[in-house]
């Protein structure tokens, strides 16, 4: 069943999805892209954000996204502590790779149960005045709850993105995994400079938890769910590039839409995989990849 | 100096994950006291995906506990639950229940909730004779087919097809009744079986099915889903849902004006207070099933004075402050096996099995009688209808005439608002 009215939903809504996914991806690509950090408990910061953002709006009524961006400082600190954990522990050793891993999950546990021991297990929203209404143009409707999160979404890698490509320590911050020496040489320390990479990564998720509640209801092991979604955009994207993870968002969130209205839901992570499959068949290095 | 200061850091950081990690362990595991007591051990999803009902059945099960300790035990013998958290993962039920048999040599096992948690214990409950009653399983013991299984959600005994029955049955008694169906369900165990059903049950009535899809669980965004469905046009929607996903449907559906004239059915979390608190209005009209709602035909003897101790049991540990839903039947089977030790006079098992077999008990969801399948002789999944909602209170969704039962016939109390569109 074919009308343009469909596509054009299909290709709004997909849009909108991709922005998504493009925020909660944002940290990873720039931790596990840019860093080398394989950090498997960011979907968990990104639940966390979202409860700061719940605890925010339930208790005063205050606006989630203002809350994510509120609380945006705060996590890029605890990202910073938590680089230095995690590099005091195991990456000054030259042990990051298997026990690092094993560092990131136990984070993602702790988070979890910590969750769970503040806030229980019941599902979670949040209030806000653009959940719920929907725009019409013409035969394609806007619903504002994704489209809110999509813009907000674009802003964030607005930023992100003229930070790391127009300041010193931006650039450092992509060359740190690929030169370290270089950067030595340039007089810039790399652990300083991981350490404030890893903050931004950890940073996005306070916004992007945001998002992500008010698009469904969470609780404390929901993000587990977004782990292979998060990972497969960074990869797709090409490790570390900022636009590529953006239009790789976009490219899944897009093909999932397409598919999941012509094709049926249930064929929806098998095309957004095989297009990540088929891409690094023939371009190993990503969308975006150098 | 520095490297002091390091080791004092990981010094604490190490105390204070450790001391993380004990409040864990006692958080989860009840304390196991020496005695003459009945051991009733089970696991529990207190963790993971389903944590949100199996906190509120472990508070159900605690509750019971105290009532019949308070009014001198079973056999004269106080009674103990011994629970582990199964963490919403099949894979860790065979070990908790082999410790609790074994290790904690409990006298009786109970199921965790639900379908994903109970099939893995019934080879090692079956291998001892056990009795099991079960909590939530949707045809669990199709493949098993084991005599001492006894499931207490009131699917009814042809579970599967009784699930969605009476969903059917409120649409084809509309004037003119539906031609046409669309069939939507998550990728995941409970879904796949009620949409099954549902699936069943349609072809029966010579409904055209025009969409059947499955989705995966993280499906974010429903739009495109229900965006296929309406250019689809069917008169009804039957949905398979859990909690994540039934909030993205109905959402979709305000938002994208599904023109369906009923839609709902299988939508687990809908029954949820903080689901419900979220959706509000956009509830009013869908119609899902459900197993226990305020109205005054299903008043049983013993449920409001369960829920008031129940609700305040509830008050501060994040579960459903409500608990209609699974909590009365958590505390339910409980009762059945309470009745059938006290009938038998014994805690031998085979006795018990036989009474729980044979016999009607009465319990805080009225009066309960197995099959020989071990589900409920008659099923008493309601279809209830959400009516009148204007706000997103908690106490609005206490009230009668919120959630209308439409089926079955013997507790209905009101009158369907058709179509749902409208």
């Amino acid at each position: 069943m074919f009308s343009v009215d469909l596509l054009l939903n299909a290709l709004v809504a997909g849009t909108l999805l991709g922005g998504f996914y493009a925020a909660v991806s944002l940290g990873l690509s720039v931790s596990f892209g840019q860093l080398n950090i394989v950090n498997i408990a960011h979907p968990a910061f990104v639940i966390l954000g979202s409860y700061v953002a719940y605890m925010g709006n339930s208790r005063w009524g205050l606006d989630p996204i203002l809350l994510g961006l509120a609380f945006t400082p705060v996590f890029f600190f605890i990202g910073v502590g938590v680089y230095r954990v995690y590099y005091e522990s195991f990456e000054r050793k030259d042990d990051e790779a298997l026990r690092g891993l094993a560092f990131f999950f136990g984070v993602m546990f702790i988070i979890e149960v910590g969750l769970i021991m503040v806030y229980g297990v019941d599902f979670r929203s949040v209030q806000a005045p653009y959940i719920g209404q929907n725009w019409k143009l013409g035969g394609v409707g806007v619903p504002t709850r994704m489209f809110v999160p999509f813009c907000v979404s674009i802003l964030m890698f607005a930023a992100v993105y003229l930070y790391l490509s127009r300041t010193f320590n931006g650039r450092a911050i992509m060359a740190v995994a690929q030169d370290r020496l270089a950067l030595q040489l340039m007089a810039a320390d790399p652990v300083r400079i991981k350490q404030l990479g890893f903050g931004i990564g950890i940073g996005t998720t306070a916004l992007a938890g945001a998002l992500l509640i008010i698009i469904i209801p969470i609780e404390p092991s929901i993000g587990r769910l977004y782990i292979g979604q998060v990972f497969a955009i960074a990869v797709l994207a090409g490790l570390g590039s900022i636009p590529g993870t953006l239009v790789a968002a976009l490219v899944l969130g897009i093909a999932e839409s397409v598919v999941s209205t012509f094709f049926g839901p249930s064929w929806a992570p098998a095309v957004a995989f095989g297009i990540l499959l088929l891409a690094l068949a023939f371009r190993p290095q990503g969308l975006f990849g150098r | 100096m520095k490297s002091f200061g390091k080791k004092r850091l990981f010094g604490s950081l190490k105390k204070s994950l450790g001391a993380a990690a004990a409040v864990v362990g006692v958080a989860l595991a009840s304390p196991v006291q020496a005695g003459d007591t009945i051991k009733i051990g089970f696991g529990m999803a207190l963790t993971g995906g389903l944590a949100g009902a199996g906190k509120g059945a472990l508070i159900a099960m605690q509750v019971w506990a105290e009532d019949v300790n308070a009014r001198g035990g079973i056999l004269g013998k106080p009674v103990e639950l011994v629970y582990y958290d199964d963490q919403t993962n099949p894979a860790t039920v065979p070990g908790i229940y082999t410790k609790l048999l074994d290790v904690d040599e409990v006298d009786f096992v109970v199921s965790g909730y639900g379908t994903n948690l109970i099939a893995p214990a019934m080879p090692i409950v079956m291998q001892r004779g056990l009795v099991f009653p079960a909590l939530f399983g949707l045809a669990v013991n199709e493949k098993f087919k084991y005599d001492n299984y006894f499931q207490i959600m009131p699917a009814g005994p042809e579970p599967m097809t009784d699930w969605s029955r009476g969903f059917f049955s409120i649409a084809m008694a509309q004037d003119p009744p539906p031609k046409t169906i669309a069939l939507v369900g998550a990728d995941a165990e409970f879904a796949r079986n009620a949409v099954k059903g549902a699936r069943e049950t349609a072809e029966k009535l010579g409904l055209e099915i025009v969409y059947d899809e499955s989705y995966h669980p993280r499906t974010a965004d429903f739009s495109p889903i229900v965006n296929a469905i309406q250019a689809r046009n069917p008169d009804i929607v039957f949905v398979g849902s859990y909690p994540p996903d039934s909030v993205g449907m109905v959402k979709a559906a305000t938002e994208v004006g599904l023109k369906a004239k009923l839609f709902g059915g299988g939508m687990v979390g809908l029954q949820f207070a903080s689901i419900m608190t979220a959706l509000g209005p956009k509830l009013n009209g869908i119609v899902n099933y459900d197993f226990w709602v305020p109205e005054p035909t299903l008043r049983f003897e013993g449920v409001e004075e369960f829920l008031a101790k129940y609700q305040t049991a509830a008050e501060g540990k994040g579960v459903d402050p409500l608990g209609y839903y699974l909590q009365p039947y958590a505390y339910a089977y409980l009762q059945v096996l309470d009745q059938a030790i006290t009938a038998a006079g014994s805690m031998d098992h085979a006795e018990i099995g036989k009474h729980m077999r044979d016999a009607e008990f009465d319990t805080v969801v009225g009066k309960v009688k197995f099959a020989p399948n071990g589900e409920w002789a008659k099923t008493r999944v309601l279809m209830v209808q959400y009516q009148g909602i204007e706000d997103s209170e908690l106490a609005t969704f206490t009230k009668q005439g919120t959630r209308v039962v439409l089926y079955p016939n013997e507790w209905v109390s009101g009158t369907i608002n058709y179509p749902y569109a409208e």
